[in-house]
């Protein structure tokens, strides 16, 4: 079975800060894929990758057949039309209201009636709960409900794919329980390949069929939630039961603590 | 002294930067005029929040600006007896400067300063970013309507602008300090010309309009999307677009009124 997405030897750069080094991820269709590791390892910066708005340094990105990077402009713009994205912060148009959020990319990209689209933007709604909030503006709704009219808006075109960016950080347990049950079962009703970047342990081990645990720019480990459960490295353990020291310190790297406190005031 | 050439060295590189930067994005919104035609709409939504939320701001300072120009006008001119050409002296120095110049800074602080707030938080909340995964280019589909509006509006605020501070002088002149009504509208209209004094100025507000709603909508668009950075840059869109505004009007009264 060829990959959904396949990345090899992805190298990429913030000004000195290397973010990746080398890593080959693959993406199956019609799983739901983690890709997992602790804050400021650059999994948002992948989904950008992805979803070509970052160049890489080096290595490529493949996504359906296609080299993201090597697309033309509008190329990428229609392969983007099948590619659905979840901003962590939901990036909801705050100017206009829940329908209309909705219903923008179907606006944007098709000539549908507005009876169509209307039944249409109905359908996600209802498919995320929030059919009866169409009326409001984003700025009313709590942060569980933009990340699902968000979601709504991802699936208007029904793309083949989904980005979701942090989808469970900042959740009550009642939207997030919502949220973790959506994102699988709209995997599986439409037939879509998820890719999930998060640090919640729990809940996407729940979810996913594979995962990736990224560290230190590169693949640690890979496979299925039990495989990593059972892992036998450290490092793995530490990240998948939240110990709070291991291979990753709990203090951030510098002095030791007695030489500071030794060193006296000019040393602030 | 190497210190300083190399910070005057890094100051050059980025602003050399921007610059280029700035020009690619004029660049994009161009290209994406044409294609805006198509859905002008976008456009005349823009055109209620750039142009007539501007209108008050310009109207009031209009009629005080041309009240302030009959009074002094009046007290210079009065000494020479020749206090009925205040009609002339006013219409001139609005339709050429004052109109232009004026709302132009009234309009960088009212409307540019909104639209780069506006687009420097879209970026900060990934609200562009969002539409870029949509496959709806933020541009032209955010950033191109504005810029025609801006550069629509502007004119059409300075005319007000004119107009207004015009019936302000005369206000003054006529009804307050007794210039003969028949004196200051016929004097204006035979001193004031139409290519020469009017397409001037109109010309000068497009101009304006132009480069403020470029320095806006750049600012926003590159905006450090934090809440300090989005700050920094509203701040730098009124600062710069004065300097631009005024010096620019220096250049262009030197070429329209030079010889």
């Amino acid at each position: 079975m060829t990959p959904l997405i396949k990345i090899r030897d992805l190298h990429f750069n913030r000004g000195d800060k290397v973010i990746f080094d080398g890593v080959d991820i693959d993406i199956y269709r019609g799983k739901v894929t983690a890709i997992m590791g602790p804050s400021g390892t650059g999994k948002t910066t992948l989904l950008k990758l992805i979803g070509g708005q970052l160049r890489p340094q080096r290595g490529s990105i493949v996504v359906d057949g296609e080299d993201v990077h090597k697309l033309s402009r509008k190329a990428l713009y229609a392969l983007r039309k099948r590619m659905g994205m979840l901003f962590q912060s939901g990036a909801l148009l705050t100017d206009i209201n829940v329908f209309e959020n909705v219903a923008f990319p179907l606006y944007e990209h098709t000539d549908l009636p507005e009876s169509m689209i209307r039944d249409l933007v109905l359908m996600k709604l209802q498919a995320v709960g929030l059919r009866n909030a169409r009326d409001m503006m984003p700025a009313e709704l709590s942060g569980g409900m933009a990340r699902r009219v968000a979601l709504a808006r991802a699936m208007a075109l029904d793309p083949m794919m989904i980005l979701y960016d942090e989808p469970f950080t900042g959740q009550d347990p009642i939207s997030m329980g919502t949220l973790v049950n959506l994102i699988r079962r709209m995997n599986d009703a439409m037939g879509l390949t998820s890719i999930v970047v998060s640090h919640d342990v729990a809940e996407t081990t729940q979810i996913a069929d594979d995962i990736y645990l990224l560290s230190g720019g590169k693949v640690v480990d890979q496979g299925t939630p039990e495989q990593l459960q059972k892992s036998g490295s450290d490092w793995v353990e530490q990240f998948m039961q939240g110990l709070p020291d291991g291979p990753v310190p709990f203090h951030y790297p510098g002095t030791e603590f007695a030489d500071d406190l030794l060193a006296g005031e000019e040393n602030r | 002294m190497i210190d300083f050439i190399r910070t005057l060295g890094r100051w050059a590189l980025g602003t050399m930067e921007r610059l280029g930067r700035a020009t690619l994005l004029l660049v994009q919104i161009l290209t994406g005029i044409p294609e805006l035609m198509m859905r002008f709409s976008l456009v005349v939504q823009q055109l209620f929040y750039v142009g007539v939320l501007s209108v008050l701001i310009i109207l009031v300072s209009g009629l005080f600006v041309g009240m302030v120009l009959g009074l002094q006008g009046y007290n210079t001119l009065v000494d020479f007896g020749a206090e009925e050409s205040l009609g002339v002296l006013v219409s001139l120095s609005l339709v050429r400067e004052l109109g232009p110049v004026v709302s132009a800074l009234l309009f960088a602080g009212r409307a540019g300063s909104a639209l780069t707030a506006e687009i420097g938080l879209m970026k900060s909340t990934e609200q562009l970013s969002g539409m870029e995964m949509m496959a709806v280019d933020p541009v032209r589909r955010v950033i191109a309507p504005r810029f025609l509006a801006g550069l629509i509006s502007m004119p059409l605020l300075a005319a007000m602008f004119s107009a207004v501070g015009i019936l302000g002088a005369f206000l003054v002149g006529h009804s307050l300090l007794g210039v003969d009504d028949g004196a200051f509208w016929s004097q204006m209209q035979a001193k004031t010309d139409w290519y020469e004094d009017i397409l001037n100025g109109v010309i000068k507000s497009i101009v304006f309009g132009f480069v403020v709603t470029w320095i806006a909508l750049f600012e926003g668009y590159d905006a450090v999307p934090t809440s300090e950075g989005v700050g920094r840059s509203t701040t730098r869109t009124v600062v710069h677009s004065a300097f631009a505004i005024l010096g620019l009007d220096f250049v262009l009264t030197a070429l329209m009124f030079g010889e």
